[in-house]
């Protein structure tokens, strides 16, 4: 789970009356905050801060899955290493490759797919209609079942043999046999796309529908007194006034998809032609017990995103910038 | 009828067609796995629209197996245990963070903030080592723990943001009466703080329901599992012989408790997800 969009950095908390500062509250007041963040930061640095410097050391490292304590600092080995008139490692993988490109076309494709259908989403659920809240509820549902689950569902609707999108398609023509969705190279990836966005959909429409509830009526009433056509009026007025929560959906969206695993994994389990980086990183670490070499995966990983996130960062900061 | 009527008739009917197109695309797979499950297994391969029968015998099947019984048991055990920690936890850090103005506040908040973007496998290697040197691999209280990794910094932002909107006449009065800072959380924020936790609780229970990778990772027999990790493993004889029925039956069975929640927070769930978004 991510964060919720909240955009950019915190807000500053009011400043406080003149001679409240420096006084004996106030010293106390500190106190007690810091004492109130020491266990979270513990528990962060616990979960969050040492396993991750352990495997970036790792990554540097010959250790095994049973033996993590005893490993040999071997450098750069894991990433790339010159032996014998030929180079290895991570770096010449062809797999790796391969998952990194794979990661980044879901990526893109499937967080694409998922704004167009969102801000369709979202403007119908705008719109008035009875039994509104029913249908923003009915939305609401594939983001609330289990990535798992949701993946066991398709894969079931999608079985080759007796799966009822087959058996659709051919009973209405559009395709002579069955496709075998989940096995064949071509169309496996479209199959993971399919899910993904079936189940982020609600997501990316909620975050467009809350910026749509928040836009100005006076200015949809002045392009309705001049009759200016509703999709001009979209792309000209709703379009830019949307487009900071449209940013942040895309971002946290785009963040998630970049360490997709649970439904690939179930889906097509370690299929190289839908391997991401994730499933990459634990077949070595966990299937391989190649502790060192997945540890490396994992670190590029871990940069890859880090740079997404400082990217973001930086551009949020920006964009408060503009709105002030 | 004239023309402007016609074309706000057609409007209508168009947008109402469109509605009802996203209902069943946003359901059917849900609704088709309900008739899938209450399927006897002779008539699993004819594909059908409507409930056909009512047949329970996968539903005996999966919960007559002991595995999977304790998977809903672990499930819940942990999933309850994680956001009573991240809530605890959340709630005096987010008092630190949204009500005292100390050095280092954004800091925290941005290391927060980053956490949250963390890749889980990127911590994988590391956690395992940390978990296995406290000997709860293959444990609930290792996927408890593990856990908080994604609750924890999502609790304290959103709490954050809530307590940052309470009115600061509240606290100056528990000062002026000489309140301790956690006498000030406890009778003084708590209960204005009940429905951005209720919010909070919910989504993190949802994450930690969901998860699969760790859980994956770190428990090794079925006696530990978690419920996803249970479906994800239910096999047959080959790749091809899926127990599809049974599969189904054990989606339903995990994924009521999350609809009838989701209809019935709706609207905590859309504030918990959209918290901030808009205000910038």
């Amino acid at each position: 789970m991510s964060i919720p969009a909240t955009e950019g950095a915190p807000q500053e908390v009011r400043p406080r009356q003149a001679g409240y500062r420096g006084t004996k509250v106030r010293r106390q007041r500190v106190r007690a905050a810091w004492t109130f963040l020491a266990p979270m930061l513990f528990a962060l640095a616990l979960v969050a801060g040492w396993p991750l410097l352990r495997t970036f050391y790792f990554s540097f490292t010959d250790a095994s899955l049973s033996d993590t304590t005893g490993a040999l600092f071997i450098g750069f080995e894991n990433y790339l290493v010159y032996d014998d008139g030929a180079w290895y490692g991570l770096l010449t993988d062809p797999v790796w490759w391969r998952s990194v490109w794979n990661t980044l076309f879901f990526s893109v494709v499937s967080v694409s797919l998922e704004v167009v259908f969102g801000i369709i989403v979202a403007l119908l659920l705008n719109a008035e209609f009875k039994g509104r809240m029913l249908v923003r509820a009915a939305v609401l549902i594939p983001w609330a079942i289990p990535t798992i689950v949701s993946a066991k569902m398709w894969a079931w609707m999608l079985n080759d043999q007796f799966g009822i999108i087959n058996h659709l398609l051919m009973a209405l023509g559009i395709i002579d046999s069955p496709i075998p969705w989940t096995a064949s190279a071509t169309y496996s990836m479209w199959a993971v796309i399919m899910v993904d966005v079936w189940k982020t959909i609600p997501f990316v429409a909620l975050l467009v529908l809350a910026a749509l509830q928040m836009l100005p009526k006076d200015c949809y009433e002045a392009a309705e007194v001049d009759g200016i056509h509703p999709v001009k009026v979209f792309f000209r007025v709703t379009l830019p006034l949307i487009t900071p929560a449209l940013l942040v959906a895309v971002i946290f969206r785009l963040l998630d998809a970049l360490r997709v695993f649970d439904v690939i994994y179930v889906l097509t389990s370690n299929s190289t032609s839908t391997m991401t980086m994730s499933i990459y990183a634990r077949q070595q670490l966990v299937e391989f017990q190649d502790v060192g070499y997945g540890s490396a995966a994992s670190t590029m990983l871990f940069l890859i995103i880090a740079l997404a996130t400082v990217i973001y960062l930086y551009l949020g900061r920006r964009q408060l910038g503009v709105d002030q | 009828m004239n023309q402007y009527q016609l074309i706000k008739l057609a409007k209508r009917v168009g947008l109402y067609a469109l509605i009802a197109v996203v209902m069943v695309y946003a359901i059917f797979p849900f609704y088709y796995a309900v008739i899938t499950s209450l399927k006897p297994s002779s008539e699993l391969f004819r594909v059908d629209f409507w409930l056909s029968s009512l047949d329970f015998t996968n539903y005996v099947q999966i919960f007559t197996q002991k595995s999977f019984v304790r998977a809903i048991v672990n499930s819940i055990v942990v999933s309850l245990s994680v956001v009573f920690i991240a809530l605890l936890l959340g709630i005096t850090a987010s008092y630190a963070l949204g009500r005292v103005r100390f050095r280092g506040r954004t800091t925290v908040m941005l290391v927060i903030l980053g956490v949250s973007m963390f890749p889980q496998v990127a911590v994988l290697s590391g956690l395992f080592e940390v978990i296995r040197s406290l000997n709860l691999y293959n444990n609930p209280g290792g996927l408890i723990l593990s856990y908080t990794i994604f609750t924890l910094p999502f609790t304290v932002w959103v709490l954050t943001t809530f307590m940052r909107q309470l009115p600061m006449e509240l606290e100056e009065a528990a000062i002026m009466d000489g309140a301790t800072p956690w006498v000030t959380i406890t009778k003084v924020f708590l209960p204005l703080m009940w429905p951005a936790m209720a919010t909070t609780g919910l989504l993190a229970f949802i994450a930690a329901w969901n998860e699969f990778l760790f859980a994956l990772t770190f428990t090794l027999t079925d006696s530990q599992r978690t419920v996803p990790v249970a479906i994800a493993l239910i096999s047959g004889g080959s790749q091809h012989e899926l127990p599809w029925g049974p599969i189904m039956a054990a989606s339903v069975t995990v994924t009521v408790p999350l609809v009838v929640l989701v209809m019935i927070f709706q609207r905590r769930i859309v504030s918990g997800l959209t918290a901030g978004a808009v205000k910038g």
